[in-house]
């Protein structure tokens, strides 16, 4: 069970929660190649280790949350707003 | 000492790798009689030679099916298939051992399909005991709606000559007599039967095919993991491992759940998130059921296994993972579900669970491609449906391979299928892998 760290709602089950994906994607400008919206849409760095990740809060506040994650441990690193920087730490730690 | 003496000979003579002999009832008999004495290894354990013209990386379901095809069906014989850890450990020994083609698209059909033709004739074919079970795979429906998309379902499998039949309560009752068919809230309408569809001792696949490709000349090769992909400008050259480099012409990628660190080391990425996948088995008890059974309005499926425990599995955890391990929300989902649908089983106990990592792709379909890199194929992205496939995705992955041409079945499992608009989606549910 994750217990996640709501900015608004304080620490609940991760049941509260949806996960909505990779957080580290942009789209592109509206304006940019066709090939440009394939990556973003199908293409994944799927990586084993710090994950910027969407989760929406959809039993409780109903706002989107940012977490950094760790893919292997499930370690939550960091949860913010849906426009805080937050930074993938650059060490993994031992499982 | 006789025993490893006769071993130690067989590993090391290759002309006699042939020589562990054909299993029968007579030969069991023999054995039985003189102590089990004869028996050598399945398969010969292989060192890694410096060259081979095929290198499989992945020694699962996928990976030894795909040898076993291009030994046996297309006569390439240089082959080998490296694992990082034994043989035979990754999903192919941790899945639900479900098989069926009961898909709605008409290509998933054709391919599934086929896999389960060649499941029909496997055991003869590999000369191992698989314990192919054809009990029949049963979808319960609970409302009307859900009664048509099933309708249109076995129809659709039906015009592909695919057995499907539709099931009134009364006959769901007397092939499931523990399930509870007037929930309050899901009350159960009825049943799609696939009857062909079924079970099959999932280890016993992985050795089956280990051992028949084995016969077939190919190489084996357990602990030896691929640290890199060698590459010269845009060809694949070979693989680095730490006992060493192995040059290959064609390098072939089966390593589902860790197939996107693959693709990273050749350099490109895939439309693959990993994803953990539970199941769970009970206690055995007495014979309760003989079909395979799935739940319409929960995520949850069981089947009995011969030693009588009751396997059973339901959806994703629903967060990227790598965690070869589940967590306890989904145990609890699963276990509410299975209770709604069969209350008996709340006095059973689960004897254990576990989990698996997916490669869950973004259509919810697999892939088995060329890839960006020239010489490297890749057979990815099965989701939670990779078990079923293993013979249809190892001869599509093999003809691909030595022809250079994807297999007619399989020509819609390209990794090229995502850019061009032409996913093959069989749920509508859009490119977000966590839903599919």
């Amino acid at each position: 069970m994750l217990r996640i760290e709501c900015p608004w709602c304080g620490l609940r089950d991760e049941t509260e929660f949806h996960y909505r994906g990779d957080a580290s994607l942009r789209r592109p400008d509206s304006d940019a190649r066709l090939a440009e919206f394939c990556t973003q849409t199908y293409l994944r760095e799927n990586r084993r280790g710090w994950h910027l990740e969407w989760w929406l809060h959809v039993g409780g506040c109903r706002r989107l949350l940012k977490i950094v994650r760790h893919t292997d441990t499930h370690e939550i690193h960091a949860v913010g707003h849906p426009q805080d920087p937050l930074t993938v730490p650059m060490e993994a730690p031992a499982p | 000492m006789r025993r490893q003496r006769t071993g130690d000979r067989l590993i090391h003579t290759n002309a006699q790798r042939a020589a562990s002999g054909r299993y029968s009832a007579a030969r069991l008999i023999l054995e039985g009689l003189t102590g089990h004495r004869g028996w050598s290894r399945a398969w010969h354990k292989a060192s890694p030679r410096q060259r081979y013209r095929v290198v499989i990386v992945g020694g699962g379901g996928q990976g030894l099916a795909t040898a076993y095809y291009l030994a046996t069906e297309f006569g390439i014989r240089d082959v080998a298939v490296i694992d990082k850890g034994p043989i035979g450990l990754g999903n192919v020994g941790r899945n639900t051992t479900i098989i069926r083609s009961n898909y709605f698209r008409p290509e998933n059909v054709g391919f599934y399909d086929y896999s389960l033709q060649l499941w029909e004739g496997l055991e003869r074919r590999l000369n191992f005991n698989a314990m192919v079970s054809q009990r029949g795979t049963l979808n319960l429906f609970h409302t009307e709606s859900q009664r048509d998309l099933f309708t249109r379902r076995a129809n659709g499998m039906r015009l592909l000559s695919v057995d499907a039949l539709a099931l009134e309560r009364d006959a769901v009752k007397a092939l499931v007599p523990l399930v509870d068919l007037d929930n309050g809230r899901y009350p159960v309408l009825g049943g799609f039967l696939q009857p062909r569809g079924g079970t099959v001792r999932h280890d016993a696949v992985a050795w089956g095919y280990a051992r028949a490709a084995s016969a077939a000349g190919v190489d084996i090769i357990e602990e030896c993991e691929v640290t890199a992909i060698r590459r010269e400008g845009n060809a694949v050259r070979g693989v680095q491992t730490p006992r060493g480099p192995i040059e290959a012409d064609v390098v072939c990628l089966a390593v589902a759940g860790h197939s996107s660190q693959l693709a990273g080391m050749a350099g490109f990425r895939l439309p693959i998130e990993t994803h953990v996948l539970q199941a769970f088995v009970s206690e055995p008890v007495k014979p309760v059921l003989d079909v395979v059974l799935t739940y319409g309005a929960g995520h949850f499926y069981v089947s009995q296994s011969d030693k009588g425990g009751l396997v059973f599995g339901g959806g994703i955890d629903g967060y990227n993972s790598y965690g070869q391990r589940g967590t306890l929300p989904m145990a609890e989902d699963v276990a509410a579900a299975g209770l709604t649908l069969m209350p008996a089983l709340a006095r059973l106990r689960v004897l254990r669970q576990w989990g698996g990592v997916m490669d869950m792709s973004m259509d919810g379909s697999p892939i088995i491609s060329r890839t960006p890199l020239s010489g490297l194929i890749i057979n990815c992205g099965w989701c939670y449906g990779g078990f079923k496939a293993i013979p249809a995705g190892g001869m599509a992955t093999a003809h691909l391979i030595a022809r250079g041409e994807a297999h007619p079945l399989a020509a819609h499992l390209d990794l090229e299928r995502f850019a061009a608009g032409r996913t093959i989606d069989e749920r509508g549910l859009g490119p977000f892998p966590y839903a599919h």
